[in-house]
């Protein structure tokens, strides 16, 4: 069947695309513009007031 | 940067999507192609859906949990096909509702225990395991030998089986009583029966021909486990298609 | 900064008259406590069945195959479940400023259908109604059950989130979120079945054969990862900072951590099936999966262990903590064992053995009980308020029994396993196998023996706990000798 033939195909689009998305969401989550805003998540357990 | 991940993080709703995205590719990826691929399951002779008896002994030995200690799955190396025999293929358990192929082997692999031990020996190591094999650690099953099978409501296994595709046929169904007793049967005329179910063992499994047990049940399934599929002659090319 | 600056008394517009939810989280401690005794009982009982097996009693209720269910269902489910619905409960509600969503009644709803789902399948188990695939044992009418259950248990969780006051998502809730959801999904297909007869307990898997040992081990693995994993990683990225004072190392990191931890976990079930009939390509995706995953979860590692930085000293004066960081631990050394074993060549040995029992409870012990243990000891005091535990000395000394405990079971599996692994692939000069298989057997025995005390060292650790933690509930605290002075305790 076709789905046997073309995986290989897909496999290797899937490294690719899995590839960007992973370096994407590294890009993202260390911008340098978002520092404060992390700092600021990471508080928020230690900011409950009660 | 209009697009941020601080969108993700601030909507509760848009997080849940992606995150049901996420954990639900890996899996279509993966098992969706076991279904279409033909290749999946090799095209062998032999195997056939479960005998009435066959079913109700099988479902005994789900009852009993014997997966936890006990595989049903030989890999293809030396060691294993030396001690436990041919590696399973695929289609040996395409009928298997659920697959028993287990994860632990406590004990020993039972993918090709049919026929390796007399119905004798089975009745005696189910009594007691430690009286025919002294180191074993298996429970002991008395009470199956003494519990009447309850299957009173086959036929309606066999059609749960083939509403999911298990081809059991208008005959097979309405003749599943009959034939659950039959096989437990010395006496009984099982031409028909072996028509239907070729290679079943017949007998007095349990050594009490006057009733029928949930022993009988459980020795019938087991003396049939992988006998189905007859290796002489077969290569490993006839199997790849 | 951690204490709750003077000027903003009621932060982020809490709103006085909807306190948070308590009493429901209370009854999921007790309930987590409950059935971690039960379980760790189970096991240590079936522990010493494999080496006494007279203690199956020769009753069809007691054979080793009908309580096994029963030990991994309370350890996993029971005592697991509890303290990720009862800890989410108190963290969803604490970081998002807001109260359950629904109120009481829903959550009450979850508490006890839970339980009641507990009771359902272990009662089965043990008369006989099994579905047997492994960590999805009950039939059809406990999942259906349970998915109802789950389905107001999701409806809470998500509702609180929507409704709350703060306006970023903290990530613990993220991971609290993918546990909820993939646990629905995967529950759901893996226990699709058609039962014989609405009126009877028994079904017939909707998969057969090589489909449906894929469908069950990508559930069972994912059992793993996202009850056991990312569940519990949401345990630790809110109670460790909270225990430690001090912010998680790096918030970036857990977002990272989060993503791809829970897009690799999901592809990694075929590994259970190395060198089965399951078709190669499947084997090798499972396998990469598997090795891949090393690196989230020890950066997961790293990020919990690294909130400690500069603040070690604390590991002396908090046991508690010092659970929590252990478990981080374990959860490194498991995380690491895991790929190695998903690697084919290893897996040819280790598959079948003891090696894979020693694997998966130095993960349960060392790190989904101790990261629970931690919790707790940090919940009840707050929870029941109290100015603190009963006894620290006690907390010490379960933390070495517990540690003493897991010591001594995983190496007694380990060279178990291996050893097992090694004597069924031994040929002797002439060609010929080397060992029956009931000489493995017989081979195993003092090593069962050692895992049984093993499991005992961790129940009588977990005991020594109830009791401390019911002496601090009682108000039996050390500078709180008034056991209702706390009553009337203001909100700091």
């Amino acid at each position: 069947m076709e789905l046997g033939e073309i995986y290989p195909l897909l496999r290797s689009l899937w490294t690719v695309w899995f590839t960007a998305l992973f370096i994407g969401l590294v890009a993202w989550a260390l911008w340098p513009s978002r520092r404060e805003e992390m700092r600021r998540a990471a508080r928020i357990p230690l900011d409950d007031q009660r | 940067m209009q697009f941020k991940h601080a969108t993700i993080e601030r909507s509760a709703p848009l997080l849940a999507v992606l995150t049901l995205i996420t954990v639900a590719i890996g899996g279509l990826v993966e098992i969706v192609p076991l279904f279409t691929i033909e290749s999946t399951i090799e095209r062998v002779q032999g195997v056939r859906p479960y005998s009435p008896l066959e079913l109700a002994g099988r479902n005994i030995y789900v009852r009993e949990g014997c997966y936890v200690c006990h595989s049903q799955q030989i890999r293809p190396m030396r060691d294993e096909v030396e001690r436990y025999g041919h590696y399973s293929l695929a289609a040996e358990s395409m009928y298997d509702r659920p697959f028993q192929w287990g994860s632990k082997r406590t004990g020993p692999d039972l993918a090709r225990v049919g026929g390796k031990y007399s119905n004798e020996w089975h009745v005696a190591h189910m009594i007691d395991p430690r009286s025919v094999v002294p180191e074993s650690v298996m429970p002991a099953y008395p009470f199956l030998a003494r519990r009447p099978l309850g299957a009173g409501d086959i036929a309606a296994h066999l059609v749960a089986n083939r509403r999911l595709g298990v081809p059991y046929s208008e005959e097979m169904i309405a003749s599943a009583a009959a034939d659950l007793a039959a096989q437990a049967d010395p006496e009984a005329d099982t031409t028909d029966l072996l028509k239907r179910y070729p290679g079943a063992v017949i007998g007095d499994f349990d050594g009490d021909p006057k009733r029928l047990t949930e022993m009988d049940a459980l020795i019938a399934y087991m003396q049939v486990l992988g006998t189905m599929v007859k290796f002489q002659g077969v290569t490993p090319a006839d199997l790849k298609q | 900064m951690q204490k709750a600056s003077p000027a903003s008394p009621m932060g982020y517009g809490m709103d006085a008259e909807q306190p948070y939810i308590e009493d429901v989280v209370r009854a999921f401690v007790v309930a987590t406590v409950f059935w971690a005794v039960v379980a760790f009982l189970a096991g240590v009982y079936i522990a010493l069945q494999l080496a006494f097996p007279a203690l199956n009693l020769g009753l069809e209720w007691t054979t080793f195959g009908r309580l096994r269910p029963v030990h991994t269902s309370a350890a996993i489910f029971a005592f697991g479940g509890n303290a990720l619905i009862g800890t989410s409960f108190y963290v969803v509600q604490r970081t998002c400023r807001a109260a359950l969503w629904g109120g009481p009644v829903p959550a009450w709803f979850v508490f006890w259908g839970y339980q009641l789902f507990i009771v359902l399948a272990a009662l089965g188990y043990v008369m006989g109604y099994t579905q047997s695939k492994e960590y999805a044992e009950p039939e059809w009418y406990v999942d259906l059950w349970l998915t109802l259950v789950w389905v107001v248990y999701f409806m809470i969780f998500i509702g609180t989130l929507i409704k709350r006051e703060e306006p970023h998502i903290y990530v613990a809730n993220w991971f609290y979120l993918a546990f909820i959801i993939t646990v629905a999904m995967l529950h759901i297909v893996n226990n699709l079945s058609l039962p014989v007869s609405i009126f009877g307990a028994k079904s017939y898997s909707a998969f057969a054969g090589v489909q449906d040992a894929l469908t069950q081990w990508w559930y069972g693995h994912n059992a793993v990862g996202f009850f056991l994993t990312a569940g519990f990683l949401a345990i630790m990225y809110y109670f460790i900072p909270k225990a430690a004072g001090r912010p998680i190392y790096s918030y970036r990191l857990s977002i990272i951590h989060f993503w791809s931890l829970i897009f690799l976990y999901i592809w990694a079930g075929p590994h259970h099936l190395h060198y089965t009939a399951l078709p190669d390509w499947a084997q090798t995706l499972g396998m990469a999966f598997s090795v891949m995953l090393w690196m989230p979860s020890w950066g997961g590692m790293i990020n919990g262990i690294m909130t400690l930085s500069g603040a070690w000293d604390k590991l002396r004066t908090d046991p508690g903590l010092r659970f929590s960081v252990t478990a981080v631990g374990f959860y490194g050394m498991a995380t690491f064992e895991g790929p190695v074993m998903s690697i084919r060549q290893v897996n040819a040995l280790s598959h079948y053995t003891d090696w894979t029992v020693g694997h998966v409870h130095s993960g349960a012990l060392g790190w989904n009980a101790f990261v629970t243990f931690g919790a707790l000891y940090y919940l009840v005091p707050v929870l029941w308020k109290r100015a603190g535990l009963y006894s620290t000395r006690l907390v010490a000394w379960h933390f070495w029994l517990g540690t003493l405990g897991i010591v001594l079971y995983i190496t007694a599996m380990w060279v178990s396993g291996i050893m097992q692994g090694l004597m069924w692939r031994a040929y002797d000069e002439y060609g010929f196998l080397q060992y029956s298989f009931v000489e493995t057997v017989a081979a195993m025995r003092p090593f069962y023996m050692i895992r049984a005390l093993g499991g005992l060292c961790f129940l009588g650790g977990a005991l020594l706990m109830v009791y401390n933690l019911w002496r601090t509930a009682q108000g039996h605290v050390a500078g709180q000798p008034a056991a209702r002075a706390a009553a009337a305790q203001p909100a700091e």
